[in-house]
């Protein structure tokens, strides 16, 4: 990671930042969670709950540092971040929020996860697909992030890198499992990584927030991720006889608060709670 | 791979794990896998979440080969007289501590 920049990391930037990292790791953790009590085994449905939590467990300590962020914002500037009305409701009474404001009070345009981890689990093999995509990615990515100048951002990253870790490795067991395994279990995986595949581009776009954090030593190159990624797809390929999908238009949007249908599904369910008895805790 | 893979017919493993180094391992209970690494794997998510463990043994329970419940008295049963067996007849003097 190369710093071209001595000047201080503006606040909206790291927030920016921090923000679209923690949502991506809010749905993905959700999507998983979904599968509770639903897994195809018991002991996968463990594993799965298991690797949700790993998420969750990511995505508070991104938005606990999110939220100081964005505390220490000028009063003035603090309205003009989100256009969500439930949140701008707390900032006309409260000066600060936490964590639980930040995923629970933002409408969909105000979340900035990449497409790829709000697309539905639909099967087993569509779940083991997106999970792959995203481990793989997650994997290279925090090995970079735990490089950076951030202190926060380097610590969440180490401890993350060791959860990704087994992440990656189970997931593309389950590619190798399903593409080598039965007729049936290989078309479907060989579908799922078909139809999942558009969503992997955005992963390696960097926008305007990915190039700022890059230059100002806090983030990474998402870019220099694609060669290292590819590989690593390409030998699980190997290994499970899947076919590398074609080089296909890549979907771009989530970076910029342009999401899928499902994003708002997903926030119809997780907010729910706090929308209907705000402030309610259990 | 079995040609037929439904989950009834993952084979049943058994799980036993060392809670820190130096102890032995020991026999945590038993799940379903497909194959070996999906056996210690699904014994990590079962069994260690609560860091109960270091290292995981996982053996197809179709390998453990046990004694028969119906044979306990012939096995057991004549060991309950045999009391010298058991080091307890000993006086130990009070300069060995810890014993």
């Amino acid at each position: 990671m190369e710093s071209n920049s001595q000047s201080p990391i503006p606040k909206s930037l790291l927030l920016d930042y921090t923000l679209r990292l923690a949502d991506d790791a809010l749905i993905i953790g959700h999507r998983l969670s979904e599968w509770c009590g639903h897994g195809p085994i018991l002991e996968q449905d463990i594993a799965l709950t298991n690797t949700s939590l790993d998420h969750l467990g990511r995505a508070r300590s991104l938005y606990q540092y999110a939220a100081e962020q964005f505390n220490a914002l000028p009063a003035e500037k603090k309205k003009d971040v989100f256009t969500s009305v439930a949140l701008q409701q707390v900032l006309n009474t409260e000066t600060n929020v936490d964590e639980d404001d930040l995923a629970y009070l933002r409408d969909g345009w105000d979340f900035r996860n990449v497409l790829l981890v709000e697309q539905p689990n639909n099967d087993w093999a569509y779940t083991i697909a997106r999970a792959f995509f995203y481990d793989a990615f997650n994997y290279f990515f925090f090995t970079e992030l735990v490089k950076g100048k951030d202190e926060t951002l380097s610590a969440i990253a180490e401890k993350s890198l060791k959860e990704v870790t087994y992440h990656l490795r189970w997931s593309s067991e389950w590619v190798v499992r399903l593409g080598d395994g039965t007729d049936e279990s290989h078309q479907r995986m060989q579908k799922a990584i078909n139809e999942l595949w558009s969503y992997t581009g955005e992963l390696f776009t960097a926008n305007e927030t990915d190039k700022a954090a890059h230059q100002g030593g806090i983030g990474v190159d998402v870019n220099s991720l694609l060669q290292p990624w590819t590989e690593c797809v390409r030998n699980v390929f190997a290994e499970a006889n899947i076919t590398m999908p074609q080089t296909v238009w890549m979907q771009q949007g989530g970076k910029e608060g342009r999401h899928s249908e499902h994003l708002g599904y997903i926030l119809a369910e997780l907010q729910f709670m706090q929308r209907a008895y705000p402030g309610m805790e259990w | 791979m079995e040609k037929e893979m439904k989950k009834s017919e993952w084979p049943l493993w058994e799980v036993f794990i060392r809670s820190k180094a130096g102890l032995d391992h020991k026999h945590a209970g038993s799940l379903h896998a497909a194959d070996e690494q999906m056996a210690i794997e699904n014994a990590r998510d079962v069994y260690t979440r609560r860091m109960e463990g270091v290292s995981i043994w996982v053996v197809e329970s179709k390998y453990i080969h046990a004694s028969d419940p119906g044979e306990a008295d012939s096995l057991y049963d004549p060991a309950n007289d045999k009391i010298y067996r058991h080091p307890t007849f000993y006086n130990l003097p009070d300069e060995v501590k810890y014993m």
